[in-house]
């Protein structure tokens, strides 16, 4: 909503300054911006005449224009504008003159001819983006008058953004009412004067039905003067608040919404039959409306009918059959009261937006019907003369709002008293008459155009908001509480990304979204969330792997010279499973490139994947009841991929990625990735103590040839079968391929640490546990000691 | 004798002295003290000597041994400091040079600003909540008081799931309602006091809007939360959060699910623009008393408990707190600026 100052100074006038007024305003809760009325202040330009103009002898599209400024004065102007016409008044910059853009005017010769000075268009002038021809001005305007004094362009806008809530300030009226509020000033302007009702041209109005339309007033103004002008002060007001001059009966309509905040409609009264009639849509009704829109009426929509059919979609726009021309003597004004709910619906399903139906869909004043018609009548005869018939009307009066507020509720919402004296006042200030009950209680009536004062809560704001946030102190007290017993064994998110990042990993946040094709390649066979409406065709998906968003902070930075990086990522990914939308946070990461950063301490070689699995076993909270299962995954490599298994249930993967997708997506290099529930990183166990073993552990070192085949997890498990509880660890410490052993075989030297909690154990002992150990290996495995 | 035995001394401590390594000192251990050194040679004409000479005699010659043996170890000690300050001398490494293996990595700038948030929030009492991010109408909108047709809803760009029948949640809003109403069908009662941070959506994306970004929801509903708490717990957390005494302005402003509600702006002063700049007054964040509609569609009663909500744009704080003046370099996850976060 764009408000004039000159406009709201002409209904209430405190003495302040429009700085001081904004931000009065802001403090009472509404945001805005001042603007200037044009991008900078014409200088030198004054109102001109076109007496006579010529054709230009050395070119076919200029003009040589006699132009009269005033006092008798006359000047010759060079112009090129094509509606440039004798008797046209228009602004005329004079020698001397300084445009908005800083253009100076200089008497000088175009294509041979001399101008002294230049007729201008409204962009010329700042007061529009783009225009064309020249900017006409009013008939009877003073010649020589300077620009900036006939259009009154001492002006500042105050641009405002106005929350859904108070539909009661998309007005000057609405907006004076605040300030006044505000300041604690009364209102300046009286209410709009009768017209003087000449005729008995009239049509009849019915409402079908009462909820949909509380008050429908309409009125016959006729033999209009279809040549009329509007004048440039009406003009400059539409343009300072954002409205276009379409023509007299259109720009009354829009000035007195503007004004008042009533919207209305102007019917070509020559085209309309009978009784006017507000009535819910048929099935197989058609309407075309004024922006050449054709509508199949689905059921339900509210209309303006005559006796031949729809003529309008109430509340949102009216059709092209009625509409109002340039030859139109004849109109029928409409201004009425249509219900939230019964015009909200309409333009959304047929994707309309217009001013009435912003206006309507935010409440518009139920008592405003009449006083909306009488300034539209007053305005129309100001400008186009002609007559006026009986307002038509229907409608019922809507119940008055009646809240009850308690004083203590006040204070016990606030946490500060205010005294019922100046909450008295401060209601009064805004309308809201309130009478004393018992107990502290006020009954109170809230006026017709605030729709969003309803309950008790809704008057403390407004008592507050007026009294003054800021004034309500800040108080420190004593907060009740309802500890939880958070469990230790749930480790946080946060715990775990500082882990990854304490060992190098680097945090990376992306859009949730994924690019289809890409994500049918990381993680394909999961049914995928589709949004209705993506913002672009490579984000229609929600995430249901973070590899994705990876692989593209990967990209962006290998592009950038970071041929070495380790990122990880924590957040939601998103599947259906069995219909319904399933939410499993998970943390991910992708390495590439070097394992160390370049330096001298450290042979360079490329990260692998038992870099990777190293950091990922850093994170398990309870290593024991992991494993990791060679797998097959298409995304990663079918020999370095591994499935996570937590008690059994898989949990994630960890792998090369696949190198035939590495070529398909372009990626740098080789990666290696992995990604895991958070829940299963997050588990862990709240330990119990033991006791320190007191007697010395044993240590034996078992070198074996085994085939390919076997896994170091295979080997561990035979070992820990054969072995007696006292055996406390066995890890691989070497795998050796060579050419002795041949392609199929390799050897593994496996540690063993035993030790018993209640004495030393014997060699004899150890010796025949070896034994037995050596006999399961080569049994079950193939195993042979290697010499 | 007498004349001998002091030549012996002097010169053992001479050679002592001199000695250059302590194999040489061992040396001349040997050659003064030991089994035919001079000195032991010495103590073998006792046997030749009249008993009172042979005491006075025996004494000199035992005072010179012991000045001898205390001697060599003296200066044993010295060449050993002395050898053992050679020896290390040697493996002198180059300490400059740069330690080997994995440097630390870091976390994104808003997890960072996140884990203040829930830190300074943790420790006045709020309970950390999370809630899914695809959300039903009744959580993102109905039960915050924002019907179907309302015009509020178009003040929110939203993404919609499944025939617009779920949505991408526009805010942290629907944890709110899911802790009430989690209380509620447990059977008990307020005080509740949370905080849920979390990512939110909005299908809006320009230099300034992201379609997605970070929100911290918090809510205290007990039987008499007043707006001055609210008062008191922002301005506290913002101070706490930018380390200094911010100035905070609440001004009114339209939330559907709060009443009374309010914006809270802070003076920022741009740090480049010196002590001296006024400033300007920016949105932190949005907040309110709770809306007695909300308490009714989660089934508290409204006459008996009171509360608090705010949001609060994750972004726009780690903004102001870092100097960050791109909101598009938070999620080009770009590692010229995360390392900046280390």
């Amino acid at each position: 909503m764009k408000l004039s100052e000159q406009w709201l100074r002409e209904w209430v006038n405190p003495p302040a300054t429009i700085e001081q007024i904004a931000e009065r305003l802001v403090m009472g809760g509404l945001e805005l911006e001042i603007e200037p009325v044009c991008a900078e202040m014409p200088r030198g330009v004054v109102v001109g005449r076109i007496v006579s103009l010529e054709p230009h002898p050395n070119a076919e599209r200029l003009r040589v224009c006699q132009v009269d400024v005033g006092k008798g004065a006359h000047s010759a102007i060079v112009c090129g504008a094509a509606n440039a016409r004798a008797g046209m008044v228009a602004p005329v910059a004079l020698p001397g003159a300084r445009l908005p853009g800083g253009m100076e005017i200089k008497v000088s010769a175009l294509r041979g001819v001399e101008s002294s000075g230049m007729l201008c268009s409204a962009s010329e002038l700042g007061l529009a983006e783009k225009s064309e021809g020249l900017l006409e001005l009013d008939p009877d305007a003073r010649l020589g008058t300077p620009i900036e004094k006939h259009l009154a362009l001492d002006d500042r806008i105050l641009n405002l953004e106005i929350t859904p809530n108070r539909g009661d300030c998309l007005s000057v009226v609405g907006l004076a009412r605040e300030v006044a509020a505000l300041f604690g000033v009364q209102m300046t302007r009286p209410r709009a004067k009768q017209a003087v009702v000449v005729g008995v041209d009239r049509h009849a109005v019915e409402i079908e039905s009462q909820a949909d339309c509380s008050a429908y007033a309409g009125r016959v103004m006729y033999g209009l003067n279809a040549r009329a002008r509007t004048p440039d002060a009406m003009r400059e007001r539409l343009r300072r608040s954002g409205v276009r001059s379409i023509q007299p009966l259109v720009d009354v309509t829009n000035y007195v919404m503007l004004e008042l905040g009533q919207p209305m409609h102007a019917f070509d009264g020559s085209k309309l039959s009978g009784t006017v009639r507000v009535r819910r849509a048929r099935k197989g009704e058609a309407l075309t409306l004024l922006n050449d829109q054709a509508l199949e009426l689905q059921h339900d929509e509210l209309l303006i009918c005559d006796d031949s059919g729809p003529v309008a979609l109430a509340g949102v726009m009216g059709g092209a059959s009625t509409a109002v021309s340039a030859s139109t003597s004849r109109v029928f004004f409409e201004s009425a009261c249509f219900a939230m709910s019964a015009v909200a619906g309409t333009g959304r399903r047929h994707k309309l937006a217009s001013d009435a139906l912003y206006r309507f869909e935010r409440g518009v004043d139920p008592d405003l019907q009449r006083a909306a018609l009488e300034r539209a009548t007053e305005l129309t005869s100001q400008i186009c003369g002609g007559e006026a018939g009986p307002v038509s009307y229907a409608g019922r009066a809507l119940p008055e709002t009646r809240i009850r507020l308690r004083h203590a509720r006040l204070t016990k919402l606030l946490g500060h008293d205010i005294s019922a004296k100046d909450v008295e006042a401060l209601l009064a200030r805004l309308n809201v008459s309130t009478r004393n009950e018992v107990g502290g209680t006020w009954a109170t009536q809230v006026p017709s155009w605030r729709y969003d004062l309803r309950i008790e809560a809704d008057l403390v704001e407004e008592v507050a908001r007026l009294y003054g946030y800021d004034r309500i102190p800040a108080k420190p007290y004593a907060a009740q509480l309802a500890p939880g017993r958070p469990s230790e064994a749930d480790r946080s998110l946060s715990s775990i990304k500082q882990r990854l990042a304490a060992r190098g990993w680097r945090e990376v946040i992306s859009l949730a979204f994924a690019d289809r094709a890409v994500q049918e390649r990381l993680n394909p066979g999961v049914e995928a969330i589709a949004l209705d409406n993506p913002i672009a065709d490579n984000q229609s998906l929600m995430r249901s792997t973070l590899w994705g968003g990876l692989i593209e902070a990967w990209r962006y930075n290998h592009a950038r010279q970071a041929p070495r990086l380790r990122l990880f990522e924590a957040g939601v990914c998103f599947t259906r499973v069995g219909g319904a939308i399933t939410e499993t946070p998970r943390v991910a990461g992708l390495a590439a490139g070097s394992a160390w950063p370049e330096q001298w301490g450290a042979p360079a070689r490329a990260i692998d994947f038992y870099d990777v699995k190293a950091d990922l076993e850093a994170l398990l909270g309870e290593p024991a009841a992991f494993g990791f299962e060679a797998g097959a995954h298409s995304a990663l490599h079918p020999g370095r991929c591994a499935r996570v298994v937590e008690r059994g249930r898989a949990v994630g993967w960890i792998g090369e990625l696949h190198p035939g997708l590495v070529a398909d997506l372009g990626l740098p290099s080789a990666a290696v990735v992995f990604e895991v529930d958070a829940a299963a990183l997050r588990r862990s166990r709240v330990p119990r103590a033991r006791a320190v073993p007191e007697f010395p552990a044993s240590r034996r070192d078992l070198a074996l040839v085994v085939p390919e085949t076997v896994t170091g997890a295979a080997l561990e498990a035979a070992v820990r079968k054969a072995a007696p509880e006292t055996l406390q660890e066995v890890f691989v410490f070497d795998v050796y391929r060579g050419p002795n052993l041949g392609t199929t075989f390799k050897s593994m030297a496996l540690g063993l640490i035993f030790q018993d909690s209640s004495r030393t154990l014997t060699d004899v002992e150890i010796d025949s546990a070896m034994a037995r150990i050596n006999a399961e290996v080569a049994a079950t495995l193939g195993a042979t000691g290697r010499t | 004798m007498s004349d001998s035995l002091d030549a012996i001394q002097q010169a053992a401590l001479a050679e002592i002295a001199a000695a250059p390594d302590s194999r040489e000192l061992e040396q001349l251990r040997v050659n003064y003290l030991g089994k035919k050194g001079r000195v032991t040679e010495l103590l073998k004409q006792l046997g030749g000597m009249a008993p009172e000479e042979r005491k006075a005699f025996g004494d000199r010659v035992n005072r010179v041994k012991e000045l001898v043996s205390a001697a060599i170890n003296h200066r044993g000690t010295q060449l050993a400091q002395a050898e053992l300050a050679a020896r290390l001398a040697g493996e002198t490494i180059d300490v400059t040079l740069r330690g080997r293996g994995e440097p630390a990595g870091g976390l994104h700038p808003l997890t960072r600003t996140l884990g203040r948030i829930e830190r300074l929030f943790n420790e006045l009492g709020f309970e950390t909540m999370d809630g899914p991010e695809i959300e039903d109408d009744f959580h993102n909108f109905g039960a915050l008081n924002i019907p179907e047709l309302h015009p509020a809803r178009a003040m929110q760009d939203t993404f919609y799931v499944d025939n617009g029948s779920r949505v991408l949640r526009t805010h942290t809003s629907p944890v709110q309602i899911r802790t009430m109403q989690a209380v509620v069908k447990s059977g008990r009662t307020p005080p509740i006091r949370i905080i849920c941070p979390g990512r939110v959506y909005r299908n809006d994306s320009d230099r300034t809007h992201s379609p997605m970004f970070h929100q911290v929801e918090g809510l205290y509903v007990a039987e008499d939360v007043h707006f001055s708490d609210l008062k008191y717990d922002l301005q506290t957390f913002l101070s706490r959060f930018f380390e200094q005494d911010v100035e905070a302005l609440f001004r009114p402003s339209y939330f559907p699910f709060v009443e009374p509600g309010a914006d809270v702006h802070m003076r920022w002063r741009d740090p480049s623009k010196g002590p001296d700049h006024p400033g300007r007054w920016l949105e932190l964040l949005g907040c309110g008393m709770v809306h007695p509609k909300v308490f009714e569609a989660v089934g508290l009663d409204p006459e008996r408990y009171t509360g608090y909500a705010f949001g609060m744009g994750v972004e726009r704080l780690t903004m102001l707190r870092y100097g960050v003046d791109d909101l598009r370099l938070f999620f080009n996850n770009d590692l010229r600026f995360l390392e900046q976060f280390s």
